[in-house]
């Protein structure tokens, strides 16, 4: 059987409709922009434009905007196999003609889609902040360089490392709590190289954050592949450790 | 056990055969399976299964915890891989490739339902129909809501239902995409006497719509009610026929003797009663196996007058479905001790 649409936006719509009514996942989804909401903005209004660091600061703060795409799906998809197996919907899900690729799409961009679009909002309102109370000069230098354009890109990217690692993690635990650990854990060092870079520990240029892109990019197909491979129908389905 | 007259009806259940062997011939059977085997490591969950199923009847697979109904139903419905032997399922070769085509033929409610408890029943009913592609979704929904009489429940959300309104929600989930086999895994397991006959009722219902059902179950009134032929299956299949047919043909007849004082010499009296292939003592009297019940009766009564024995009553006993199942159960259990 051919790959199918159908079947990923079933599991698609079923999962945002469930996060809807779930309050942990709402209580995810609202925390974490509310916190590193706060956090840019207090920075950024606290910043000295004179000061020589000013790239520095806001380099820490559009930081803080990037823990939201790793973060949030990695707490949602540390949740998505193990949690259905622990209400018992993970055996008549896998009962039906569905195949693992689209199972884990599914799971995968159901993560995706909502970071996505708080985490560019969350980035949209410290821009509209910015602009109406930061001093000139700030918002300026948030323009210079390459600083929005790494905000937009990695956002996706190291949202999509993070929705792999949760979803690995989910596979292979058989207690939510522990899979949300080891799957935020799993999903930072990505971020630290980017830290590197925003905070002008590497250099920053464009070039050089085109390239850690491209390797980002790369490293999640990698994980995509590897994830697909690790899922197991039967273990999943016996609940047997190997 | 005695095998029966090979006439192939064109009822399947006409002919109820003793452990039937798979041959060519799989056509249109809706499971054909062939020396199945699952192993976990070294603990054997079934072994070497071998049966038939047709189009329209309702097979039920009888046999006490563990005895790997589960893991069978699993694996022919390609959720695990058996470690050997091969199977036929709704037309289609068990392998790991047919799969996804094989699940879209079938359906299965495993043990417990499995249920979204945050969405309505509609909403879970939606996600299957999108899940198994199908068109014209609301009216199937409507339809599979109406075969389990639920359809004013369709907005309640899954968590606020009973158990049983539950599995009825699971039974209609399962009966979306008008599978070719109907797996059911101890469909009643943990409801209460009134949601069983509920739950009866429908399979009954769906019996007489000619679905073909797969059933399981540890009891044996359920498989007795339910199911056009039986097999018993304690990790090897033990029996397999019709309830009746089982009771008939594969319980030892007996009769139940009570005097008023024992016998001088039973063994001399009743070995020479040839219709006697056996006999018993018990507190009240004797326990004799016997060939035919209506030929043996007349015959021990006489012998018994012959030596002046006090008869109080002679009568043939009655054997259920449990007694068979018991006793094959037992000599399970005492093997396992060997
Ligand atoms: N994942 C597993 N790992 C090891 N043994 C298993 C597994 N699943 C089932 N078994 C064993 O296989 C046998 C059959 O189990 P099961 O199919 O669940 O029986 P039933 O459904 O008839 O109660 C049991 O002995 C059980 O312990
Ligand atoms: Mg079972």
């Amino acid at each position: 059987m051919s790959f199918s649409w159908t079947r990923v936006g079933a599991i698609m719509h079923k999962e945002l409709r469930d996060y809807r009514r779930n309050r942990f996942v709402i209580g995810t989804m609202a925390a974490v922009p509310a916190l590193f909401i706060i956090l840019p903005t207090i920075q950024l209004i606290a910043a000295n434009t004179t000061s020589r660091a000013l790239s520095l600061r806001i380099g820490l703060s559009l930081l803080y905007m990037l823990v939201i795409p790793v973060t949030m799906p990695s707490v949602v998809c540390a949740y998505s196999v193990v949690g259905e197996r622990e209400q018992g919907t993970l055996e008549p899900i896998l009962s039906t003609p569905i195949q693992r690729e689209e199972f884990l799409i599914a799971k995968a961009l159901a993560a995706f889609a909502p970071t996505l679009v708080i985490a560019y909002v969350v980035f949209g309102v410290f821009l509209g902040i910015a602009a109406l109370f930061a001093h000139p000069a700030i918002v300026s230098a948030i323009y210079a360089g390459s600083h929005v354009m790494v905000q937009l890109l990695f956002t996706p990217l190291l949202a999509g490392w993070a929705i792999w690692v949760g979803i690995a993690v989910s596979t292979r635990s058989t207690d939510v709590r522990v899979a949300q650990q080891l799957s935020v854990l799993g999903s930072v060092p990505p971020l630290i190289i980017v830290a590197l870079m925003s905070l002008n520990v590497i250099s920053e240029s464009t070039e050089l954050a085109v390239g850690l892109a491209a390797a980002l990019l790369a490293f999640d197909l990698l994980a995509w592949r590897a994830v697909a491979q690790m899922f197991d129908r039967e273990r999943l389905v016996t609940g047997r450790r190997r | 056990m005695t095998a029966p007259p090979a006439s192939q009806g064109p009822n399947p259940t006409e002919s109820v055969s003793a452990l039937p062997s798979v041959d060519g011939s799989k056509g249109d059977c809706a499971l054909g399976v062939d020396q199945l085997t699952k192993h976990f490591g070294d603990r054997v969950a079934f072994d070497h299964l071998s049966f038939e199923v047709g189009y329209g009847e309702v097979f039920g697979f009888l046999g006490p915890n563990g005895a790997g109904k589960t893991t069978a139903v699993r694996t022919l419905g390609t959720l695990i891989a058996p470690t050997s032997g091969s199977a036929v399922v709704a037309g289609i070769p068990l392998t790991l490739k047919n799969g996804s085509e094989i699940r879209s033929r079938i359906s299965m409610m495993p043990e417990s339902p499995g249920l979204y408890l945050r969405l309505t029943v509609t909403e879970n009913l939606l996600c299957f129909a999108g899940l198994y592609e199908l068109d014209d979704v609301r009216k199937r929904i409507d339809r599979a809501l109406r075969a389990v009489n639920l359809q004013d429940r369709a907005r309640d959300q899954c968590g606020s239902l009973s158990k049983g309104l539950r599995q009825r929600v699971a039974l209609a989930r399962a009966l979306l995409n008008d599978p070719a086999v109907l797996f059911l895994d101890e469909p009643t397991s943990g409801l209460d006497p009134v949601a069983t006959r509920e739950v009866h009722d429908l399979i009954n219902s769906l019996r007489s719509q000619g679905v073909t059902i797969f059933l399981t179950t540890h009891r044996l009134e359920e498989a007795e009610r339910l199911c056009d032929r039986v097999a018993i299956l304690n990790t090897t299949l033990r029996l397999i026929g019709r309830p009746a047919d089982l009771r008939q043909q594969l319980f030892r007849r007996s009769l139940d003797v009570r005097l008023r004082s024992p016998l001088d010499d039973p063994g001399v009296l009743f070995g020479a009663v040839g219709e006697v292939e056996g006999w018993e003592q018990t507190p009240s009297g004797y326990t004799l196996t016997v060939t035919d019940p209506d030929l043996a009766a007349p015959a021990v009564i006489r012998a018994l007058v012959r030596v002046d024995a006090d008869v109080l009553s002679i009568v043939e006993s009655h054997h259920s479905l449990e007694d068979v199942y018991l006793e094959l159960i037992d000599e399970d259990v005492e093997a396992k001790r060997r």
